[in-house]
């Protein structure tokens, strides 16, 4: 809403100042979100008179002009208008001003050799208008020297938010009502212009849709003349933002900007028969004032007449039966439509309108006779013509809401106590009754008010939230408790331990392009955006990791020598109920360069499958899995190298994570340079620790030293070394603590089809030394373990 | 007499012309060793009798003991030159660098998230969590805004074509405040809870993104009212900033989930051409900055998470994490948040070692 300040003062009385108006709007909850002063923006603009004019010497549509601005030193002014000429009176900018349609600051220059002194000004310049086919021309009396705001009038402006639940303060009066409560000044009553209607209205107005629209009032008023309307209403309505049409026009729409109260005026020429508020028929269609045809269905409520659909009701009119330059006769009409039904119909045909926002969250009822007349007879004046009596279809609500109000309840609810008196005060100056017991009677107006909640809020926001002091939340005594969820701990202490292996964190969309979550996707259904902001960001990820690689391609196309990416997030799927199954995730991708060329180490290296597994682990074991116990298994998923990634899983189901290098294919899908590895943890698969206590179990070094026996074997060269080392270790569970794969080797002195495996194992002696028969066993035991699995003793 | 001590003599000076080891070694096997002379006399001495003993001992052990002791002193400084030169050949250029391990950082949304964590805990507020796949009963119905409510089209919000069991529209979350509904219904009252996590509205622009992080607070117990609002969020924005001049402005706002519903305003100057919290938002070079929405839940809301507004009240509030985190650390564009630059990620993230503690201040100084 923005109107100006005369405008506001045509129904506050008040002494109050601009900024003083501004504090109050904002403390009362009309959010001011702009002042404009044209004063401001016509700093240094003055009157001035042309005196001569002259062809520039050296460019054909240049003219020398010599102006008085007042001081008797008259200026050079270089102008390329057209109709700058001798005895004019026009606008100049002086050297300083700031030109208000694109910000230049005017300064003294020479132009194509001449010297110009300030620049006359075109109404668009000043933002006055869009002319722009010469320089403003003032009339002969304007008064030479004078500072342009002040003869042009300055009128400050007001820009405020008006929240969805106040339809009331959609009009100036409302906001004006809101500012007398606040002590701001003094609401005026509505100044009525007096008229005298005479005869019946000529046409027949119906309403046969109750629900829809439960009250159509109308009048006809013929004989009246069109034109542009006088300059008061214009400047209100250019104030507010509203060009002005004609004279019919701009009374209906001064009705709703100054009064909330939206109304149309149809050209009674272009009706036939009776005017009746109904249900649209499905697919009729209406060309309405925007010069769209929009196709209508039962659901929505029209004004018509026989011929045909005149109004989208409450939302826009149509085309045909708009009033135009001549039109005589006009049918007025003043409705209240079902907000709720008004919405719906809005969204459906995705059709804003001023009359819409404002029907949509209620006008008020008790404001279609009153504003009915007010429209007469402002066009009686105006327009002249002869207004008939008003038919009444219909009635609109009437049954004014009833709140059994305690005024302790402020205090409770607001935290501020309002003396009883004032309480009483600040409801009735916004138009409530308060009985003496407390019952609150509120204007049918305030659809917003529910209960006694909203009372409260009405007396807080006019006694001062400002005076609501601050209160102590009651704590417990002591130390606060702890309040993080196993889960919670889970990811902070996460997200560090990644962050400390040298990996930075990442937040990434939690929608990719459909492609990339396909090509992530798993055998159910993706959640796929109905209406996505655009096509890259569409289909919740069913992974972290084409995120994080995306993101790894963009750096790498920045330059960047590598990406050590992680992002702890939300994998989105599907639960058995249909509803959303949103699974905590860590994803990492290692991109680039694990080590640049140096001087220590050669060659810049590559990330591999080991540096996936190493921080899969590393981390698995910050989060407090078993990892002891994982199993390394395949199945990583097809956007890995099936040769180079792995599963690791607790038993044979559950997997805790999967790392490995990316699959080519998926490298030439992201179109980014591989090798890249990956991983990704997947959280709500780590069991929970049980029956952890701060406690560590007693330390038992054992009493004698381990010793350690190395062993190589030749073994075929399929076969996994992590099979070896558990075959081993289970070779004898009594003493064998330890198996260490240091050596794997192929090649020369290593048949074809074999590799070695070289282990280090660690024994324990229990009670007493191992005796040199008892390492022999040892021994014989890892032989015969590795000999099962194909492996033979290197000598 | 003379032949032992010109021996002598001739082995020290022998002992101390060693130029090596190796040397010094031959002279001790010369002297002391088995067959050395000096190892031989003290033999003779066995064969002597009492009176020859006593006149001849003295100047043999005296001749050990002084090439005994030439002989270690030798061997100390020829052990240190040999060491010395052993340094000098082990010199390496230490202006060569080193090998650099990779910093990694913890991204400021995840930070903040933990400050937020850890001061409101110290106020009772445990953290609650929702689906970000929201249905439309949880994100706007539940929260007092039925389908015809014209605010719900303030909310830009992203659809699913799927539907619940019941019909519900499928959405992603436009604000946190389900969770209040979630944690409610789970919980029931008295409950203290905050609610970070994204969020999501169909707006991209240079200061919105499509997703973005909100917080959301909300208490209800018996006699919680607006002043405690107040109190909450100053002494949260006092302990986040770390700074005694906060000043929240509070003014008339509307959310149909609150009654009465307030924006929350702080003051704030502008140094260097940032915007820096602190001050009255009059005062001369103040100004005030929304930093969010809040209010006192309102009596359907409670009613829809299964309280009697009877017995329970009180309220709830909403703040954007990127922005209070763009505030405090000094970012200035939104969309780098979700861009994965690990340059940006190393300016603006944080050591995992700054885990934020009521005792060292939450916030980590650059």
């Amino acid at each position: 809403m923005k109107f100006s300040l005369t405008w506001l003062k045509d129904y506050l009385e008040t002494t109050a100042t601009v900024a003083e108006i501004c504090d109050a709007l904002n403390a009362i909850g009309l959010e001011v979100e702009g002042v404009e002063d044209p004063a401001e923006k016509l700093a240094g603009f003055r009157i001035a008179h042309v005196l001569t004019a002259a062809r520039h010497p050296d460019a054909d549509k240049l003219q020398v002009l010599t102006v008085d601005t007042g001081d008797g030193q008259p200026l050079q002014v270089v102008c390329g208008a057209p109709n700058a000429r001798a005895g004019m009176k026009g606008v100049l900018g002086l050297p300083g001003a700031t030109v208000p349609a694109n910000g230049m600051v005017l300064k003294k220059s020479a132009i194509r050799g001449v010297e110009s002194n300030g620049m006359m000004c075109s109404t668009r310049e000043l933002e006055l208008g869009d002319d722009h086919d010469g320089i403003i021309e003032l009339p002969e009396d304007a008064p030479v020297g004078t500072a342009f705001a002040d003869y042009h009038g300055s009128d400050p402006v007001i820009e405020v938010a008006v929240t969805p639940n106040r339809p009331d303060c959609m009009g100036v009066y409302g906001i004006a009502r809101d500012l007398a409560a606040k002590g701001l000044g003094t609401l005026k009553p509505i100044a009525m212009p007096a008229f005298s209607a005479a005869g019946a209205c000529p046409v027949e107005i119906r309403t046969d849709d109750a629900q829809g629209c439960p009250a159509f009032y109308g009048r006809v008023v013929k004989g009246v003349k069109n034109g542009p309307s006088p300059d008061w209403l214009q400047a209100r309505l250019k104030s507010a933002g509203q060009r002005p049409i004609s004279l019919l026009v701009d009374l209906t729409n001064y009705l709703m900007l100054g009064f909330g109260r939206p109304a149309h005026a149809y050209d009674l020429a272009k009706l036939s028969g009776a005017v009746v508020a109904r249900r649209a028929k499905d697919g009729e269609e209406v060309l309405a004032l925007n010069e769209k045809t929009y196709t209508l269905d039962s659901e929505m409520v029209v004004i018509a007449d026989d011929a045909g659909v005149h109004d989208i009701a409450g939302i826009m009119g149509g085309e045909h039966s708009g009033v135009s330059e001549t039109t005589t006769d006009v049918l007025l009409e003043i409705a209240y439509f079902d907000p709720a039904r008004i919405g719906a119909t809005g969204r459906k045909l995705g059709l804003s309108s001023d009359a819409r926002t404002r029907f949509e969250r209620g006008v008020d009822p008790e404001f279609l006779d009153q504003g009915l007349d007010l429209l007469t007879g402002l066009m009686v004046d105006l327009a002249g013509g002869t207004p008939s009596e008003v038919v009444r279809a219909g009635s609109p609500p009437s049954a004014a809401k009833v709140v059994a109000f305690d005024p302790a309840l402020t205090l409770r609810l607001g935290g501020v106590d309002v003396a009883e008196a004032e309480q009483k005060r600040i409801l009735e100056s916004l138009g409530f009754s308060v009985s003496g017991d407390w019952q609150v009677t509120c204007p049918l107006r305030r659809h917003d008010i529910e209960g006694p909640a909203d009372l409260v809020e009405e007396v807080v926001r006019i006694h001062g939230l400002d005076k609501v002091a601050s209160v102590a939340l009651p704590l417990v005594e002591g130390v606060a408790r702890p309040t993080a969820t196993p889960q919670q701990k889970l990811e902070r202490g996460l997200r560090r331990a990644a962050a400390a292996s040298g990996l930075n964190e990442a937040v990434t969309w939690s929608f990719l392009p459909e492609w990339a979550a396909e090509h992530f996707g798993s055998d159910q259904p993706l959640w796929v955006l109905a209406n996505p902001i655009s096509e890259d960001l569409k289909a919740m990820r069913p992974s972290l990791l084409p995120g994080l690689l995306m993101a790894a391609k963009r750096n790498a196309d920045r330059g960047a020598a590598s990406s050590r990416l992680f992002e702890i997030g939300r994998r989105y799927f599907r639960g058995s109920d249909g509803l959303s199954d949103e699974k905590p995730t860590l994803g990492i991708v290692l991109a680039g360069e694990k080590t640049q060329r140096g001087w220590q180490a050669g060659k810049a290296k590559p990330f591999d499958a080991y540096d996936a597994k190493a921080l899969a682990l590393q981390l698995l074991e910050a989060a407090g899995a078993p990892v002891a116990n994982l199993m390394v298994m395949g199945e990583a998923g097809a956007q890995f190298h099936p040769g180079q990634s792995a599963t690791l899983r607790l038993g044979p189901k559950v997997v805790l994570a999967r790392f490995g290098m990316v699959h080519p294919a998926t490298l030439k899908a992201f179109d980014a340079d591989g090798p890249i590895a990956a991983v990704e943890l997947f959280l709500d698969a780590i069991p929970a620790k049980k029956g952890a206590a701060f406690a560590r179990p007693g330390f038992t070094p054992p009493a004698l030293q381990a010793v350690t026996r190395d062993f190589a074997f030749l073994v075929p060269a399929t076969l996994a070394a992590g099979d070896l080392v558990r075959a081993v270790q289970g070779a004898d569970k009594a003493f064998i603590t330890g198996v260490r794969v240091f050596d794997v080797f192929a090649g020369q002195g290593v048949p074809e089809g074999k590799k070695s495996i070289a282990l280090e194992v660690t024994l324990q002696p229990g009670e007493a030394s191992f005796k040199d028969a008892e390492l022999k066993a040892i021994a014989e035991k890892v032989v015969a373990a590795a000999a099962k699995l194909g492996g033979e003793l290197r000598g | 007499m003379t032949d032992i001590t010109s021996q002598t003599e001739a082995a020290l000076a022998a002992i101390a012309q060693a130029a090596s080891l190796d040397a010094l070694e031959a002279q001790r096997l010369d002297t002391l060793g088995k067959k050395g002379w000096v190892s031989l006399a003290l033999k003779t001495l066995g064969g002597m009798s009492p009176e020859e003993r006593t006149a001849a001992a003295p100047a043999i052990q005296s001749a050990r003991a002084s090439i005994a002791e030439a002989l270690d002193a030798k061997k100390a400084a020829l052990e240190a030159a040999a060491l010395e030169e052993q340094l000098a050949r082990e010199t390496i250029d230490l202006t060569l660098p080193a090998q650099a391990s990779p910093k990694g950082s913890v991204h400021p949304v995840s930070q903040v998230m933990d400050e937020l964590a850890e001061i409101f805990a110290d106020l009772g507020f445990a953290v609650a969590t929702g689906p970000e796949i929201e249905d439309d009963w949880h994100n706007f119905t539940a929260l007092n805004m039925d389908e015809t409510h014209p605010a719900r089209a303030m909310h830009d919000t992203f659809y699913f074509p799927d539907k619940t069991a019941e019909g519900k529209d499928i959405l992603l979350r436009t604000h946190t405040s389900p969770v209040q509904i979630r944690a409610m219904l789970d919980q029931g009252a008295p409950i203290r809870i905050i609610a970070p996590g994204r969020v999501y509205r169909s707006d991209s622009d240079a200061t919105h993104t499509p997703m973005f992080h909100q917080v959301e607070g909300l208490v209800i117990d018996r006699d919680i009212h607006l002043g405690h609002l107040k109190w909450t969020l100053e002494t949260f924005f006092k302990a986040f900033f770390e700074r005694e001049d906060i000043v929240l402005r509070l003014r008339p706002s509307y959310f149909p989930f609150t009654e009465p519903s307030v924006e929350v305003d702080v003051g704030y100057s502008t140094e260097g051409g940032r915007r820096v919290v602190g001050g009255h938002g009059d005062a001369p070079g103040h100004a005030w900055m929304e930093l969010g929405g809040s209010g006192m839940v309102n009596a359907r809301v409670l009613e829809f998470a299964g309280l009697d507004p009877k017995e329970w009240q009180g309220f709830a509030f909403g703040l954007g994490i990127d922005r209070i985190a763009m505030l405090k650390y000094g970012m200035n564009d939104l969309r780098a948040f979700f861009d994965g630059d690990p340059r940006w990620l190393a300016h603006y993230g944080f050591s995992p070692f700054d885990q934020p503690t009521l005792s060292a201040g939450v916030g980590a100084k650059a």
